[in-house]
């Protein structure tokens, strides 16, 4: 169990080094380093200054290793677009992605679970078929379309929501939040809803798909041939082992929701992270598109080790016993 | 059936024949949703593919444009015109055929990006199988870390790095870091499936002994894993090119994604969100509406391909 | 004479395809007295595993019961609604399937797997159960019952598992078990081993078995009386010893003459010709006559049945009054 930490700890590394060595070639050979340190306003002499102290004339490996120090400690240097601290941006802009990506997931699970089963269950029956076709929507339908859908029918023809921005909210310690305002959730729930859809039509088709093979195994026949009552075959045995291997994608789906969260961002310009790195790439403002790229790394590994580790917690499988077998 | 002359056309024939008689086409007869996406998917191409020829007006042609005509509603609305069908924009641009030659670019891009994905990950896929070793060993690693990236950030990486690059790029320069940049996303589905076969068949004794006799392992490749992998890499191609339309569409919509000259439907959606709320909601809903219609329509040909090619379904 | 157990009286089985509707099982019928061990021995295809899932309705979708009556202590069991049915799974009907690896729910230990079972048709407490749970297990040949009650599946071996499977299906006494191919997935020296169990064990708490496999081995180590199975039809029933050495119908002269025996001379082992036939292309009359060497009118045209002949009964024209008897 153990070693197993290790290695994967050890390619979280390999990932992440990785990662910042594109960061890095971003940083060295598009565009100027010294301009996406300084930004575009620096005097020559600044730039001579920081030309020897950066030792650009150092050996590449040299180069390297202090980027990734650099890095390592959160400093990416100015923006290009803005002229203020990368780290500074980021850490602004932070909470308000978290804050989206964290309810779009939960609503994504909440929905996605009980739809699943039911559409597995209730195979074949209209309403089944209505959520397969619905599901089948949810994935046809680009995320920034069913965004404008939504403005179009929330809060231009009904005008019950807000279609942009944040709203109101409030600042406990370093973090901002408008889960706590009406108005901050008011102006929450069109964005998250929209970027609730791909993941919640996702676990729908997973759960419903496992669920369908789980209910064809020995074991849940077994089960039907002891008398077990519907309800316990379904709820106690069914579900079980179908939200195992759920849990894993369910898990790197987050990842996938913090990405996305760039297009939901763009449309309702809620001012998170994903907006930012946007505006970065139409701007080419290198310093913020490095940086995005080495805090969206660290977040997938992290995700992908606590999955990981997830997966011993719950499969009794996978954990090595010391008692033997019996014969 | 009397002997007809020998040749690649009756055996074309004979080829034809046995496919209308068989399980794949039963399914699609019997499939009314596999009959009705294909016809729509069918419609869309050719209205895409045939726009200069069949569209009402051209919405590239600056000098036809007439502001008079701006933000009409559709024709069959009160203040709209049997001129322009569905509306125009800001600018006097018939929907209809913006819609048109949107979709053109879309289905270009979409088509161009998955013929690129499928080259390079089957190419990938059978070295990888067949070298084994370390190269296989790495080339997976790669296709691991690149799945757990979402594909829109890498499409976002790869162009933001070649705007930077090249920041005054003319159009086809574009295009081309667009194309690669969404065919990169979706490789490693193809170089992961054909890999697996080419293990397999690799075992086989057959195979071992044309190695002996000395057959090159590209004949091989092409003879036995090719025909093999045909029909999964279809299926994963058809419901790839839906993802790739919708990618582009993404990109576009974002603002880095075709040029500006060239809108594709995502710019035209793009560009009609912000009419939005001056009530002009047709700018931006019926490119959407296509969009949609083309994404929907070969995704559920790709769902019933996938269940129409599966023989524990049949 | 006692009331028979288990009647089965012109049982059909179908399943209606795109191609038109397969007869399965065509007018079976047999008896299962309380606490005997009755054999049901045929090919692959022969129709012995439907025939016990009709028995437990457990009949996979599009199969479906045609025609005929299954009668248990004198009720119909064959129409009931799916609640009363599933009271009398597990309770009066038992089941063990073939594969022990799949047949127990990987994730949840094989105590709670039996604290579960017992606990739907006994209504005991939870400490009851739990007694009773080691109880069984014990008397299934487990060492260390009171240790392994919290162990996984995958912690035991193949045989191991088949035992707790066998203690599953006795855990709410049931007068009858269906045991479909108990033995084929198991190791030649266990085998022997869950033969015996199962006999022992049966006799102990009064159940009789329906024991289904293509082993005559198996069948003449464990059954009082045997039913042979071809083409979806019953071709001879009879006591165990009577079937294997004096065989009516001329199938089962060929199958006991397939099989090698250890004792006495070896001599050249019969070898029926041809194959069984396959659902769709079920000859008329008697299914065995093209492969019959003393076939003759009457069996291409009429489909026999049981006719006894001395203490068997076999479904052979050959064997009905006014025929001669056999060549």
């Amino acid at each position: 169990m153990l070693a197993f930490i290790l290695r994967r700890l050890a390619q979280a590394l390999v990932v992440m080094l990785t990662v910042a060595f594109i960061a890095f070639m971003l940083f060295q050979y598009v565009g100027d380093p010294v301009t996406n340190l300084l930004g575009q306003d620096a005097t020559p002499e600044q730039r001579l200054k920081l030309r020897t102290d950066l030792g650009l004339d150092e050996p590449f490996p040299v180069q390297f290793a202090r980027f990734v120090g650099n890095a390592a400690q959160g400093e990416f240097g100015l923006s290009l677009r803005q002229g203020r601290k990368v780290s500074a941006l980021i850490a602004e802009r932070f909470p308000a992605t978290l804050e989206l990506a964290a309810t779009a997931a939960l609503i994504g699970l909440a929905l996605g679970i009980p739809l699943g089963v039911y559409a597995a269950l209730k195979r074949g029956s209209f309403m089944s078929q209505v959520v397969m076709t619905g599901s089948l929507l949810g994935v046809s339908l680009p995320n920034f379309l069913i965004g404008i859908l939504l403005i179009l029918v929330f809060a231009v023809v009904l005008k019950w929501l807000p279609s942009f921005g944040r709203g109101e909210v409030l600042a406990i310690g370093p973090i901002t939040t408008g889960l706590l305002t009406w108005d901050g959730i008011k102006h929450l729930l069109l964005p998250a809803l929209t970027l609730s859809l791909f993941p919640m039509t996702l676990v729908l088709r997973l759960v419903r798909s496992e669920m369908l093979e789980v209910l064809r195994t020995d074991y849940i026949k077994f089960a039907r041939a002891r008398g077990l009552p519907d309800r316990s075959i379904y709820f106690r045995h069914a579900l079980k082992n179908t939200l195992v291997p759920v849990i894993t994608i369910a898990g790197l789906q987050l990842g996938a929701i913090i990405a996305f969260a760039i297009v939901t961002e763009t449309v309702f310009q809620w001012p998170g992270m994903g907006l930012l790195f946007i505006q970065a790439v139409q701007f080419a403002d290198v310093p913020v598109m490095a940086a995005y790229l080495c805090l969206i790394a660290l977040i997938f590994v992290v995700i992908n080790l606590v999955v990981d580790l997830l997966y011993f917690a719950v499969d009794p499988r996978l954990r090595i016993e010391r008692s033997a077998a019996g014969h | 059936m009397a002997l007809s002359a020998p040749g690649g056309g009756a055996a074309a024939a004979r080829a034809l024949a046995r496919f209308f008689d068989g399980d794949v086409w039963f399914s699609f007869r019997t499939s009314p949703v596999a009959i009705v996406a294909s016809l729509i998917a069918a419609l869309c191409m050719f209205c895409a593919v045939m726009a200069p020829w069949i569209a009402p007006h051209n919405p590239l042609d600056l000098a036809s444009l007439d502001l008079i005509d701006a933000r009409l509603p559709p024709a069959w609305m009160a203040e709209g015109r049997s001129k322009y069908l569905l509306g125009t924009d800001d600018q006097g641009r018939d929907i209809l055929s913006a819609l048109m030659y949107g979709s053109r670019i879309s289905l270009f891009v979409g088509l161009a990006s998955v013929l690129l994905s499928v080259v390079f990950g089957v190419g990938l896929g059978l070295l990888s199988g067949y070298a084994g070793g370390r190269v296989d060993a790495f080339i997976m690693r790669v296709c691991d870390v690149m799945l757990s990236f979402p594909s829109i950030l890498i499409a976002l990486l790869i162009d933001g790095v070649g705007r930077a690059l090249f920041p005054n790029a003319h159009d086809t320069l574009a295009f081309t870091v667009l194309i690669i940049a969404i065919s990169l996303t979706g490789w490693v589905q193809y170089a992961r499936t054909v890999r697996g076969s080419t293990l397999v068949e690799r075992q086989r004794e057959y195979v071992q002994a044309a190695r002996v006799i000395g057959v090159s392992p590209a004949r091989i490749m092409r003879r036995h894993v090719l025909p093999n992998v045909l029909g999964p890499v279809l299926v994963l191609a058809t419901i790839h090119i839906a993802t790739a339309i919708i990618t582009e569409a993404t990109l576009s919509f974002l603002g880095v994604g075709v040029p500006p000259t060239s809108p594709s439907l995502g710019t035209l959606i793009r560009v009609g969100q912000d009419f939005l709320f001056s009530g002009e909601w047709w700018i931006t809903i019926f490119p959407g509406l296509v969009l949609v219609m083309i994404a929907l329509s070969v995704n559920l040909l790709g769902d019933w391909l996938r269940d129409a090619l599966n023989p524990r379904l049949r | 004479m006692t009331a028979p157990l288990l009647e089965v009286r012109h049982l059909k089985v179908e399943f209606p395809t795109r191609r038109g509707t397969l007869l399965a099982l065509d007018d079976v019928s047999f008896d299962i007295a309380p606490g005997e061990i009755l054999g049901v021995v045929g090919e692959s295809g022969a129709g012995k595993s439907l025939t016990g899932a009709a028995i437990i309705g457990l009949l996979e979708p599009p199969g479906r019961i045609g025609d005929g009556e299954i009668r248990l202590g004198g009720e119909r069991i064959d129409n009931l609604p799916h609640a009363r049915m599933r009271e009398i799974r597990g309770r009066r009907i038992g089941a063990i399937f073939q594969d022990p690896l799949t047949s127990l729910n990987p994730l949840v230990t094989i105590g709670r797997q039996l604290v579960e079972t017992i606990q739907v048709h006994l209504k005991t407490g939870a400490e009851q159960a739990r007694r009773r749970a080691i109880a069984l297990l014990q008397e299934t040949g487990i060492q260390a019952a009171e240790q392994r009650f919290d162990q996984y599946p995958h912690q035991f071996s193949g045989g191991m598992r088949q035992r707790v499977v066998i203690a599953l299906a006795l855990a709410a006494e049931p007068q009858l078990i269906v045991a479909d191919e108990p033995t084929t997935a198991l190791d030649v020296s266990i085998q022997a081993q869950i033969i015996g169990l199962l006999k022992r064990l049966t006799k102990d708490h009064g159940a009789a078995v329906m024991l289904i496999t293509h082993d005559m081995g198996v069948i003449a180590e464990a059954c009082d009386r045997v039913a042979v199975m071809y083409a979806g039809r019953i071709a001879e029933i009879g006591p165990v010893a009577d079937v294997i050495h004096q065989p009516a119908h001329p199938y089962s002269v060929g199958l006991m003459g397939s099989i090698p025996s250890m004792a006495g001379e070896r001599e050249r082992l019969l070898q029926i010709d041809g194959a069984m036939p396959r659902l769709n292309a079920i000859p008329t009359g008697c299914a065995f006559n093209p492969r019959c060497p003393q076939a003759f009118d009457r069996c291409r045209v009429h489909q026999p049945g049981l006719q006894t002949v001395r203490s068997t009964q076999a479904a052979c024209w050959l064997h009905a009054a006014g025929h001669g008897g056999p060549a």
